[in-house]
């Protein structure tokens, strides 16, 4: 019996596709200094942004699930005038450069912005420079990932499950807590990988409106950026631990839900 | 009135932005400039002519372009082209094979990552220097007058970062003065600490000469004494394997020239 | 008061389809609507379960006003006392059988502790004890049914509505799941609403049917006077009686196309004849003597039904007649063949239309 094989059409691309991904990551490994690795490694502030990166991606996350999950969800089930457009704002993150990002959060949070001067005469908070600042900033470019994943999730999950909550006595709050949400878990998830991911690799946005102090807001792709002015090794050493380690901890993430499903 | 001063924030962040985004999208540039089609028909047969591509540092933007629009004026035929970034990162982009034909670096460090990669043809020569000098706000609202005003308390300071040429220059500066200060951030380049104090999230920054002068509507610049010890040189070079080396030539020749000179010095920059 | 437990009037307008039906049930009582595809009997029961906004009329259970659109009642559906079963059940997937059935408690204020217990009660009622730890997608299409049942009984509704509950289960399935039901619907105390388009389930589980066509009640009553004297077409198949309406005169009505069928009921005015299929008769010649329908027929089509065939002939009284292998055989039968057809005045039905 012949196996069926992939048709070519198929597996060309396919196959061109995975080495147009994974090619770049292979000339960062044939470029790395393996020899001065431990030493770089161990370098001061090199594990101080790679905590804080750590740290201020899952803050992100975390404030990206309890703002965009609601979102989604409204999106998703809640007919109401001007949705498209709402549909249509959620995704600005996405289009507008990070370091624009980084001037509007500037212009609304700053010092002199929008919010930001109140909060500074009112409560005397300011959020650039600060590690909360860099928490925001990832979150505003991370957030659409999530929405756009988990409102994917809740429009292909039966709505219909939830009228059979509604039957058994479960108000709308009931219902998305104890029906919808386990529903839609694993869209929830898969948004939040993401948008923990594109936290973890933001710069543009971060750099604008948190700036870059080592040990507060300098994260690893800041710390990178820098590197790369004056040691393109160094740069290299601290892409690959970034990598090493996000892509370790989404696979025993991964494998933790498997378990568990 | 305010709307003036809204419109030229704007106007400012607008370039700032763009010369970010340039910087940030390392691979984008280049390449590009280089495919630009020459304008074809040259005037005489000894007569330089077809496209330039000129790789200079972001702070070289505004003085560059009016140079490169003279030169074109003087040399009918040819075409320059610019690709503005951080001298870091076009540096990394000509050892990378980039078709570049000049190369204007805002620092020597930046300029000898190209001569030690053999990617330079003959020895760079410094066309113009430039000097920090504190940024703040119109008005000057915390009176900062010397460095040591910027370790004040209840100052936020923007510095770049120390692997940037403005930053290693600043700590220089503050080293000359004996004063520590802790700044709020490191900023990835110049023009980004500039807009920090432009959107008066700080209160002072250190920056060159010629970004103050350009910045002049919304900041101030405060000259200081200790900016001597931290002068910064330009270097100006051909590339090695510059596709139109002769035009290459032309163009740093020009650069030394007196027109040009009057150009760089009008922004704000020192002669050699 | 005639112990009506609910009593309902359910308008929903949707522009082309309008559903306009009152239903009333009996406390302990099952009512069966029944209806083709698309006649309004989803929409109904989504409309008593508040899924569906009435745009008229209203819902009344027992003293309480649930829905009254003019007055500007609304109860939503997590607090109207009405248990539902889904067509498809809608067990949720990520809850065991038990959890499943646990839901509904635990949302009215039974703590974690009861709520199980008493799940476990009603799994222990639909025979499915042992499978508490279950999830729906291990359990077979009759148990998934019978724990939708136990969950929707486990709030104890006051009103049990059912939609298609056995039209996903396969034939050897539905009919032990329909004798289990029968005897769970018998022992609920509340009302019981059952939308089905099965007559057989309508027949067997239900004390009372209501027909709907096109969002209207066509016919209600119970089985027996449903079955005897049906008034349109499709109860007329779903019986499985031949039905013609025209104008009755002394023993004959005529029909619109001028045939007059002779029956022997007294009937006058606008009136229904119904027969059965195997009351026709079919001859190659005409048959002579005594008083009967006599008539000239062409074979249509030709289907198994039961031991028998069943023939649809039409003329000038279409009819489905039935008739025995042997008798088909000997007569040749074949479609577009040329026939006569008998039906005798004694076996005809005829009542006021």
């Amino acid at each position: 019996m012949r196996r069926r094989r992939a048709p070519l059409a198929l597996a060309v691309p396919a196959v061109l596709g995975l080495l147009f991904l994974v090619l770049p990551l292979v000339g960062l490994l044939y470029r790395a200094p393996w020899s001065t690795l431990p030493e770089r490694l161990t370098e001061p502030g090199i594990l101080s942004a790679l905590r804080l990166s750590l740290l201020t991606a899952t803050i992100a996350t975390l404030v990206c699930l309890v703002l965009g999950v609601p979102l989604a969800w409204l999106l998703a089930r809640v007919s109401f005038p001007g949705r498209r457009l709402v549909r249509a704002l959620v995704t600005v993150p996405l289009v507008l450069p990070p370091v624009v990002g980084g001037v509007a959060l500037l212009l609304v949070f700053g010092r002199r912005g929008l919010i930001g001067e109140w909060l500074d005469s009112t409560f005397g908070i300011t959020l650039p420079f600060t590690t909360a600042g860099v928490v925001i900033a990832e979150a505003f470019v991370a957030m659409p990932f999530l929405i756009i994943a988990v409102e994917g999730a809740l429009r292909g999950a039966d709505a219909r499950y939830e009228e059979a909550a509604a039957t058994l006595g479960a108000g709308r709050w009931t219902t998305f807590t104890h029906v919808t949400l386990p529903l839609v878990a694993p869209g929830v998830a898969a948004g939040a990988v993401l948008c923990w991911a594109r936290a973890l690799g933001e710069f543009g946005a971060t750099i604008t409106f948190a700036g870059n102090f080592p040990g507060k807001t300098q994260t690893m792709p800041l710390a990178v950026y820098l590197a790369l002015e004056t040691d393109l090794e160094a740069a290299i050493v601290l892409s690959l631990l970034l990598l090493i380690v996000s892509v370790a901890i989404l696979a025993s993430l991964r494998d933790k839900w498997i378990s568990s499903a | 009135m305010p709307e003036t001063r809204d419109v030229s924030v704007r106007a400012r962040w607008t370039s700032i932005v763009l010369a970010a985004v340039t910087v940030a999208s390392l691979t984008a540039c280049g390449s590009d400039s280089a495919n630009t089609a020459a304008t074809g028909a040259s005037a005489s047969p000894n007569a330089v002519s077809g496209p330039i591509t000129v790789f200079a540092a972001a702070s070289l933007t505004g003085s560059f372009t009016q140079i490169g629009k003279d030169f074109e004026a003087a040399n009918p035929g040819t075409t320059v082209t610019f690709s503005f970034a951080g001298s870091s990162a076009l540096a990394t982009q000509i050892n990378q094979g980039a078709p570049a034909d000049v190369f204007a670096s805002a620092a020597p460090a930046n300029m000898k990552t190209v001569t030690d990669a053999g990617n330079a043809d003959g020895t760079p020569e410094t066309f113009v220097k430039n000097q920090l000098v504190i940024v703040v706000p119109k008005g000057n609202p915390k009176n900062i007058t010397t460095l040591a005003g910027l370790a004040q308390p209840g100052v936020k300071v923007a510095l770049c970062a120390p692997q940037v040429p403005c930053g290693a220059a600043a700590q220089k500066a503050l080293q000359a003065a004996n004063v520590t200060v802790t700044p709020v951030t490191q900023e990835q380049d110049v023009k980004a600490a500039l807009s920090k104090v432009t959107l008066g999230e700080v209160d002072a920054a250190l920056v060159y000469r010629t970004d103050a002068k350009a910045a002049a509507s919304d900041v101030e610049g405060v000259e200081f004494p200790e900016s001597a010890s931290a002068i910064n040189e330009y270097p100006i070079v051909v590339v090695k394997n510059a596709p139109n080396k002769a035009g290459a030539q032309a163009f740093v020749a020009y650069v030394l020239s007196e027109p040009a000179k009057k150009v760089l010095t009008d922004a704000g920059f020192q002669a050699p | 008061m005639t112990g009506g437990l609910l009593d309902a009037r359910l308008v929903v307008d949707r522009g082309a389809f309008r559903l306009d039906a009152h239903l009333r049930i009996a406390a302990g009582e099952v009512l069966a609507l029944l209806g083709p595809n698309g006649a309004g009997k989803t929409t109904a029961l989504r409309a008593l379960a508040g899924l569906e906004p009435l745009t008229a009329g209203h819902v009344t259970l027992g003293e309480r006003v649930l829905d009254r659109p003019d007055a500007r009642v609304w109860t939503p559906p997590e607090r109207r006392p009405i248990g539902v079963v889904f067509q498809d059940y809608l067990l949720f997937p990520h809850l065991s059988a038990l959890d499943n059935i646990a839901f509904g408690p635990r949302r009215h204020g039974v703590d974690r502790r009861r709520a199980r217990a008493e799940a476990g009660d009603w799994l222990a009622r639909v025979g499915l004890a042992e499978l508490g730890k279950r999830k729906p997608r291990q359990l077979s299409g009759g148990q998934a049914q019978r724990v939708a049942l136990a969950r929707a009984l486990a709030t104890h509704p006051e009103l049990l509505l059912l939609d298609e509950p056995l039209a996903a289960l396969d034939a050897r399935t539905r009919l032990d799941t329909r004798v289990e039901l029968q005897r769970h619907l018998a022992e609920h105390p509340g009302a019981t609403l059952l939308v089905t388009h099965d007559p057989l389930d309508a027949l067997v589980l239900a004390d009372r049917l209501v027909v709907i066509e096109d969002g209207a009640v066509v016919q209600e009553g119970d089985a027996a006077a449903v079955t005897a004297r049906p008034r349109t077409d499709y109860v007329a198949r779903l019986v499985g009686l031949n039905l013609y309406r025209g104008n009755a005169s002394d023993h004959g009505v005529r029909l619109a196309d001028g045939f007059t069928l002779a029956v022997t009921d007294r009937v006058s005015g606008e009136a229904f004849v119904a027969f059965r299929p195997s009351a026709v008769a079919i001859y190659s010649d005409r048959p002579a003597g005594s008083p009967r329908n006599v008539w000239a027929a062409t074979v249509g089509g030709i289907q198994r039904h039961g031991d028998n065939l069943r023939v649809v002939l039409h003329g000038p009284v279409e009819a489905a007649a039935d008739v025995t292998p042997p008798a088909a055989a000997e007569l040749g039968l074949r479609p577009g063949q040329q026939v006569w057809a008998a039906v005798k005045a004694t076996e005809t039905h005829a009542y006021p239309a």
